[in-house]
């Protein structure tokens, strides 16, 4: 009670991280900036037009730092109080959106508002989860190591991204796999981390070489190489055995879904991304143009509105998912290690909040927005540079969108929030 | 804090590491690969070739035998291509659904975003009708394209044909032509492809990823404007090619008139020729492969591919070099028994007319075989009979010198040599020192090995009318505005005689054509010298020859005239060459004391029959259009099949299609 009442004293913006606000602010006026360039319309130039995407998503903008203003207004309990709720309204609309929803390129992911405005329920779910599981391990007795603890997680985890799988989209479903690191900063053992770092490989390597026997017999060697080594440390003989099991397993797995059940459009995007086939004409359009884009570049870029690859559309998709092109083509190198600069210090500075946090559900919450934000920069960029599957998740703040726009902004705003009562007791 | 704290700097470098990757990366696609920038500049830079009019070609008085005529192709852009009434649209082609599909799927095939022709070459009026619509069909465009076409269709192997590049042109060209781009294949537009091309324009357009147009590449800096190709002026004079062509309707042959003054080439007329027009446009392959069909071969080019024994039109030479080598003088006589005895050989004179007592002149004017053969033999065994091979070699080179045996070098690809034996064939034939004066005899009066073709003859009379020397016989007198100057067209060719042996000659051509063989063929008024000649052909009936210049004094053309398998030179080459000659002289014909008219003459079919026409050895042509080779290869196996077929052949080519043509022509 008394925290609240010496916050409202002080005004709302006490103890905001400016940094965190200023990152932000130069994300989304470079997201502005580049789809205005990416979908310039010559009879409508103005961003102040609304027919436009530019226009949008400069209401988009505004709103969204309306929000911001407004979460900064709220109580800090109220997120902790809240998240159950958050945590129950996105299911029943990540259900809802499966019976009522909107197909929209193959994906059945949006619910109509009227108006034009349409809500990604996935996007808020990313939100919810993240709160709910700071919630849950913020509670008392709560440790990650426990294995009943480590299933609830997994469970609050695994549950929207089960109805996020059944739209399906692979790209926001993929976004909740990063996850992983709150867990491994809450105590998870590091074998998962090591083991998910092992089935990337895996599944590269399977892919690509297609003949588990090979790479069956490369794990056995290595796994004995490793006994041999560590023969003194008995204790690590039924983890290496565990380990070798399970990545064979993978390895089976990974092959028999290639083979059988992976549709054959979603095969070929795989293929083009590991360089398997290369088909630059039919699925391979977007993202060698994409390349194209980015490389011609060169050093200090193309200029403002004069990429043209960008001018004349090469690229499809351009201002949502391939918007990063643009920031190659049109400002080079130097304009991608800018936002690339960014976003690291981004996620650094909130690694840094996370830290600095008393209370167990901020941190968590932190860490669960680093690794959303972590993720859809990889994912996205390394799409558009061809070294990650064609996977369709915006940039964030940055990609054109309300949805996207919005959900970002509240994560970060209420971990802004947060952070600014961090010396309170939530 | 908790116990996981450090945790962070793990978690941290994951994140930095990965990000660094990316960097990586950007930095090999942005900075190190180069390759990038190149494939953004060729998605949007269309280069787009403006085609130059092709120049064209005018006759010596400035009258045009080919020019450009615009017609339209129908572009398509499928990409582009809305959903459209079919129906009508085929309507307007003309074509039916089914053609339609084919078309588009082939546009498609090529490009879904690049133009691409759907229907070639409309004229002007039926393109006027499309035209209107044309809009109602998105995606459709046209394209104007500029073909030849010549008003009176004649001098057809003068002027040769154009056809689309093949792969080769292209590389040999070093990437110069286009795939779709023309090229001169034979004749002068082959001979002078650089100056009538001209040069073409390279407009640098920026398009968007469905082609349309965006603008120019950097304001135009880099375009450059297409250069229209240069005018031709050509030596020909219409008016007698024209009549040429009409006189040896129906006949094997050629004529060759030249400008003695100049070397300028009057009239060149191969038989049977075909209508140039019929080589241009939608309906080319086909006309192409019923003209390569034709046993007597239209495309081959006669005045200089063709090479005849020359017959007696050889004779004056012969006289001319005995008299240069101090062997005869005009008053050198010969007793003419109606033939001659050279060693056991007897050459025998015309129908073994007696000539009595002849001298230079005479033996010319009355064709005495056997006054050739005495001067002939006299050349070759005047260091003795021992010396025959050296002597020839020298009796060689006097010959050579009049341009046979040898290329004259005209303007014009494919010239052939004709043929002059050298001791080497003799020897090869006999053995070494194993042949005389009198093994060699028939080439005292132009028989025997010695073949020449019809532009080698037409030189010949200009050397005599020039008294001992000729200028290069050529087609082409202007390029553009300015008068050709090839300084080699200049320069007076002598053929090593003195000039005063040649009035003696002369007036034994006068008489040939006033009172001798060529009698009949006399053109009231005009001092023509000429001599006839009736070359033997072992595979039928003799070819016709006559050789001629006039008028005697300051000589305005020289003349050869070939009509092959037609007997006497009297019968059928003086008659024409004389309505050539006159033709040029005053642009009329006078009536002729043999009766003999122009419309006899063109009328008359000299087409010999198949089975006694030799074909030659194998044409080898420039080169055959790809829509016709097939067709080449059906008609030579059916051709092969059987003998019977040959005779239905015949009846079928005196109306083949060139002479429908023709006859439209007369009209």
């Amino acid at each position: 009670m008394r925290s609240s009442m010496q916050q409202q004293q002080r005004g709302f913006f006490f103890n905001v991280d400016w940094a965190i606000v200023f990152v932000y602010l130069a994300l989304c006026t470079i997201g502005l900036l580049n789809i205005h360039s990416a979908v310039y319309d010559e009879k409508h130039p103005s961003f102040l037009d609304l027919s436009t995407d530019y226009g949008k998503q400069l209401i988009y903008i505004i709103v969204a730092i309306v929000v911001a203003i407004f979460i900064l207004l709220l109580e800090s309990r109220f997120f902790s109080a809240l998240a159950p709720v958050f945590y129950g309204v996105t299911v029943v609309l990540l259900m809802l959106v499966l019976v009522v929803g909107r197909n929209v390129g193959g994906n059945q992911a949006w619910i109509s508002l009227g108006g034009g405005f349409r809500l990604q329920p996935s996007e808020l779910a990313k939100l919810t989860t993240c709160l709910l599981l700071a919630r849950y391990l913020n509670g008392t007795n709560i440790r990650i190591t426990d294995p009943k603890s480590f299933m609830i997680s997994l469970a609050i985890i695994g549950f929207p991204m089960l109805l996020i799988m059944l739209q399906p989209d692979a790209g926001s479903t993929l976004v909740f796999s990063s996850l992983i690191f709150v867990l491994y900063r809450e105590g998870l053992s590091p074998y998962f981390l090591i083991l998910e770092g092992l089935f990337i490989t895996l599944f590269v390597l399977t892919l690509k070489l297609n003949n588990t026997a090979y790479i069956v017999g490369a794990l056995i060697i290595v796994a004995i190489i490793i006994v041999l080594l560590t023969r003194r440390n008995r204790k690590l003989m039924p983890v290496i055995a565990t380990g070798l099991a399970i990545s064979i397993a993978f390895v089976f797995s990974v092959h028999f879904l290639y083979t059988s059940v992976l549709k054959p459009h979603q095969k070929v995007r795989i293929d083009i991304v590991l360089g398997i086939t290369t088909d630059i004409k039919g699925k391979g359009y977007n993202v060698n143009q994409s390349k194209i884009a980015i490389g011609s570049g060169k050093l200090w870029g193309r200029g403002y509105m004069q990429g043209t690859q960008t001018k004349y559309s090469f690229v499809p998709e351009q201002g949502t998912d391939f918007i990063f092109c643009t920031v190659g083509e049109e400002w080079g190198f130097a304009g991608a290690t800018v936002v690339l600069g960014l976003y690291l210090f981004l996620l650094l500075r909130i690694i840094r909040i996370a830290e600095r946090q008393r209370s167990t559900f901020t941190r968590v919450y932190a860490y669960g927005v680093a690794s959303v934000i972590f993720f859809h920069v990889i994912i996205n960029i390394g799409m558009t540079i061809g070294i990650v599957p064609s996977i369709g998740i915006p940039l964030p703040l940055i990609s054109y969108g309300g949805s996207s726009l919005l959900s970002f902004t509240i994560m970060l705003f209420i971990l802004v929030k947060l952070d600014s009562n961090r010396m309170g007791i939530v | 804090m908790n116990s996981f704290f450090e945790r962070r700097y793990v978690i941290a470098g994951i994140f930095i590491t990965l990000i660094l990757i990316l960097l990586a990366r950007l930095f090999y696609i942005q900075i190190i690969d180069d390759r990038y920038l190149l494939y953004a500049q060729s998605n949007v830079l269309r280069k787009v070739y403006k085609n130059p009019a092709r120049g064209p070609i005018l006759d010596r008085n400035n009258k045009i035998l080919v020019q450009n005529e615009a017609f339209y192709d129908i572009m398509v852009t499928p990409n582009l291509v809305k959903p459209f009434d079919t129906a009508s649209f085929c309507k307007l082609l003309g074509i039916d659904k089914a053609e339609f599909d084919k078309r588009f799927e082939k546009a498609i095939k090529y490009s879904p975003r690049l133009q691409s022709v759907f229907e070639k070459q409309l004229s002007a009026q039926a393109f006027a009708a499309i035209q209107e619509r044309l809009s109602e069909f998105p995606g459709f465009d046209s394209s104007p394209r500029y073909l030849r076409t010549y008003p009176d269709s004649i001098a057809a192997q003068f002027l040769g044909y154009i056809s689309e590049v093949t792969d080769k042109d292209i590389k040999k060209s070093g990437g110069y032509y286009h795939p779709g781009d023309f090229i001169g294949v034979t004749g002068v537009e082959r001979s002078y492809e650089d100056v009538l091309r001209g040069r073409r324009g390279v407009e640098n357009d920026l398009v968007d990823s469905r082609s349309r147009f965006k603008g120019h590449y950097a304001n135009g800096a880099y375009d450059t404007a297409q250069v229209a190709g240069e005018r031709l002026t050509s030596s020909l004079d219409k008016r007698i090619q024209k009549l040429g062509e009409k006189l040896m309707l129906n006949k094997v042959g050629s004529i060759v008139a030249i400008e003695p003054s100049t070397g300028e080439i009057l009239c060149y007329v191969s038989s049977p020729t075909y209508n140039p027009n019929l080589l241009v446009g939608h309906e080319r392959g086909n006309n192409a492969a019923e003209l390569y069909k034709d046993p007597y071969k239209p495309f081959f080019v006669r005045p200089i591919q063709a090479s005849y024994p020359p017959g007696s039109s050889f004779k004056p030479l012969s006289a001319l070099i005995a008299m240069q080598e101090g062997l005869i003088t005009p008053e050198t006589t010969y007793n003419c028994p109606g033939y001659y005895w050279a060693g056991n050989h007897r050459v025998n004179c015309f129908h073994n007319e007696r000539h009595g007592v002849v001298n230079l002149a005479s033996a010319v004017a009355e064709s005495c075989n056997g006054y050739f053969s005495m001067v002939f033999e006299r050349l070759m065994n005047y260091y003795g009979a021992k010396q025959t091979a050296s002597t020839f070699t020298n009796w060689r080179g006097n010959v050579s010198k009049f341009g046979l045996g040898s290329r004259l070098g005209l303007d014009m690809p494919s010239e052939g040599k004709g043929y002059l034996p050298t001791t080497a064939h003799y020897d090869k034939v006999y053995h070494p020192g194993g042949w005389r004066s009198s093994t060699v005899i028939s080439l005292a009066i132009g028989q025997g090995e010695l073949l020449a073709t019809p532009l080698q003859l037409a030189n010949i009379e200009c050397t005599i009318a020039n008294h001992g020397f000729y200028y290069k016989p050529h087609l082409i007198k202007g390029i553009g505005d300015k008068e050709i100057i090839k300084p080699e067209y200049r320069l007076k060719n002598y053929v090593g005689i003195d000039s005063q042996y040649f009035e003696p000659v002369i007036n034994g051509m006068q008489a040939v054509v006033d009172r001798g063989t060529a009698a009949g063929s006399k053109i009231s008024g005009i001092v023509m010298c000429g001599k006839t000649g009736t070359a033997q052909n072992p595979h039928g009936e003799d070819h016709s020859v006559f050789v001629a210049y006039a008028p005697r004094e300051n000589p305005k053309i020289a003349i050869a005239v070939v009509v092959e398998n037609s007997g006497e030179g009297s019968k059928w080459a003086a008659p024409i060459a004389s309505f050539i000659v006159e033709k040029y002289l005053r642009d009329s014909i006078s009536s002729r004391p043999n009766g003999i008219t122009p419309d006899y003459i063109m009328s008359a079919n000299r087409l010999p029959a198949l089975e006694n026409y030799y074909q030659g050895p194998k044409l080898k042509l420039p080169s055959t259009p790809k829509d016709t080779a097939k067709h080449i290869a059906d008609s030579a196996n059916k051709k092969a099949a059987s003998g019977a077929s040959r005779k239905k052949n015949k009846s079928k080519y005196t109306t083949s299609a060139y002479q429908l043509e023709r006859r439209e022509d007369e009209k």
